[in-house]
């Protein structure tokens, strides 16, 4: 159990059915996937079930009452979202199908506006493919240039060239956590050195989100996504909070119903913020799960939530490194100050596919491969890597059946 | 489910261990590369294909070699790949190449006649990577890239 006051991770492990309850060949799931995709509270699933039995209907569209009472539903999680990353308005909560749409969205309506021939947009070494390729996509579009803020050895960026990265750019997109190495930047310095460049700054929050206290004013950031269902949320909905002058001056992204104020034969005119991103009909359901998460998390106190991460990473770098020695490379920054608990690592000569599926074998789900993040593979000079990723539900005797896992995966390759 | 031992067999981990027919080939050999876009697993193949034994069908795999990195089972598979069809017709290595895809279970393959008399020897110890789905990828992709060199050489051959 974790030391950190206020905190019972296995009480908090008991309000996740799957993982409570689940088994395979008659042995519980040891989930250490969560950097992927979270599991979700009874609170959660609760939520959604009574939605479609109780108040299901189309929302922004009839006048009904039991409309009028979904559409709530749906706006109480936009009140929720704004809440739980400190938005100054709610009107400034967008939402898409997941954070890999909300990111499309920032470079095809902010970018197409904003964007030409020889425009430059910075990215980082450590970025997710949904913060390179549409972003590529542009570049193949309308030439715009892309720069790279590389990294130190140990996985953090190096920031020693910045400002020549930061000249004549329109555009600075980061990571506030590395899905690969873990690596938590430094957001709220990143979102300064942007503005004093003339720059815009773009935060990919997806990993952050969940596992931290947010506060995109504290960051002063100016679009930032992040997606539901790595919060204990359902799939299928995602964020994207943006300041209101840039919403509103960026064009729609998709178009259809619900994102316009009128529309003649001639052509159309776009609904107010957040309408005005949110074309056809929405991920209702989705959203009523979607309050049920923040309040779960907002129960636990993401500050605990913080604290306990930040034990559980330091306990997973010290219980392998120690067990291993130098048959395991952990990837990323040994200090959880700046480090969140994902753990990419590359274990003797073992292929981590190979790894995966020997610790598959005792229930232990890792993710192996270059988690959307092929650039930093090529940094890291490896093809993929294993990745353990933690969460509130997960404790140290999840850390030690990875441990005996691995055990088990030096027995079957005799290495 | 099944066990490891189902997967990780011995002739596996040999060929795994050390690997057959590792390295490359020089033009006019051809070369493909496939990708497990999935995994990043990546195999390259070098091709060089006799044609004075006949064209087509009849032309002869006088050298192969593979090159790229991957799991145990697309190593493997590659390693066992490239001792099967070496110095065989191109016709049995196409037959090769079916049977091993039908092994795998993969949809829309046929078998030919005479496909059933081709020996899959070694590859058969694959068969037990049909009972873990997410692995026939690992399995195939060596095939699949062989598949790209043999019509790159058919086309050179014009």
């Amino acid at each position: 159990m974790s030391a950190s006051a206020g905190f019972d991770v296995a009480a908090v492990k008991a309000d996740f059915p799957l993982l409570a309850k689940r088994t395979i060949d008659d042995k519980p799931l040891v989930y250490l996937d969560s950097g992927n995709t979270s599991h979700k509270p009874q609170s959660v699933i609760d939520a959604m079930s009574r939605f479609m039995e109780q108040s299901y209907a189309p929302i922004n569209r009839s006048s009904y009452r039991l409309a009028g009472e979904a559409t709530e539903v749906y706006e109480g999680a936009r009140r929720a979202i704004a809440r739980f990353v400190n938005a100054p308005s709610t009107d400034e909560i967008v939402f898409t199908k997941n954070a890999t749409e909300s990111m499309n969205l920032i470079a095809m309506a902010w970018g197409r506006a904003n964007l030409g021939t020889g425009d430059v947009v910075v990215l980082t070494a450590m970025e997710h493919h949904a913060n390179i390729v549409p972003w590529q996509m542009l570049a193949a579009e309308r030439g715009i240039e892309i720069r790279w803020i590389p990294l130190t050895d140990d996985g953090q960026l190096d920031l020693t060239d910045l400002d020549t990265l930061l000249d004549g750019a329109k555009v600075l997109s980061f990571t506030a956590m590395s899905n690969v190495l873990g690596t938590i930047t430094p957001i709220q310095r990143l979102c300064e050195r942007a503005h004093d460049a003339g720059a815009i700054a773009v935060v990919d929050a997806c990993q952050f989100v969940p596992h931290n206290v947010t506060d995109v004013q504290a960051w002063d950031a100016d679009l930032v996504a992040f997606s539901s269902h790595k919060m204990c949320g359902p799939s299928g909905i995602g964020m994207l909070w943006g300041r209101m002058e840039l919403l509103d001056a960026m064009p729609p992204f998709l178009g259809g119903g619900n994102m316009i104020d009128t529309v003649t034969f001639g052509g159309f005119t776009t609904a107010p913020v957040p309408a005005k991103f949110e074309a056809g009909t929405p991920p209702i359901v989705e959203a009523a799960g979607l309050t049920a998460a923040v309040e779960y998390l907002e129960g636990l106190g993401m500050a605990n939530v913080r604290q306990h991460e930040m034990e559980l990473t330091r306990y997973t770098l010290d219980s392998l490194n120690a067990r291993f020695g130098d048959d395991i490379t952990i990837y990323g920054p040994d200090n959880v100050e700046v480090r969140g608990g994902v753990f990419s690592f590359a274990f003797r000569d073992l292929h981590p596919h190979d790894v995966s599926q020997v610790l598959d074998g005792s229930n232990v789900c890792v993710r192996a491969g270059h988690h959307c993040a092929k650039p930093l593979m090529k940094v890291l000079d490896v093809g993929a890597t294993t990745r353990a990723s933690i969460y509130l539900y997960n404790d140290e005797s999840d850390v030690d059946s990875l441990a005996d896992g691995l055990d088990g995966a030096t027995d079957i390759f005799g290495f | 489910m099944p066990g490891l031992e189902d997967l990780y067999r011995e002739i596996i981990l040999d060929h795994y261990r050390t690997p057959r027919n590792r390295g490359e080939l020089e033009p006019p050999a051809v070369k493909t590369d496939g990708h497990n876009p999935l995994c990043g697993d990546e195999i390259t193949v070098y091709l060089d294909v006799d044609t004075s034994t006949g064209t087509g069908d009849d032309a002869t795999v006088r050298d192969i070699k593979i090159g790229g990195q991957g799991c145990s089972i697309s190593q493997s598979s590659a390693s066992m790949m490239s001792q099967a069809v070496l110095g065989t017709s191109v016709g049995n290595t196409k037959a090769l190449l079916r049977r091993f895809k039908s092994l795998m279970g993969i949809e829309g393959v046929e078998l030919i006649d005479g496909d059933d008399a081709t020996d899959l020897g070694d590859l058969e110890a694959l068969q037990g990577v049909v009972k873990f789905p997410v692995r026939i990828k690992c399995a195939v992709l060596s095939w699949n890239t062989l598949a790209n060199a043999l019509d790159q050489a058919a086309a050179d051959a014009g």
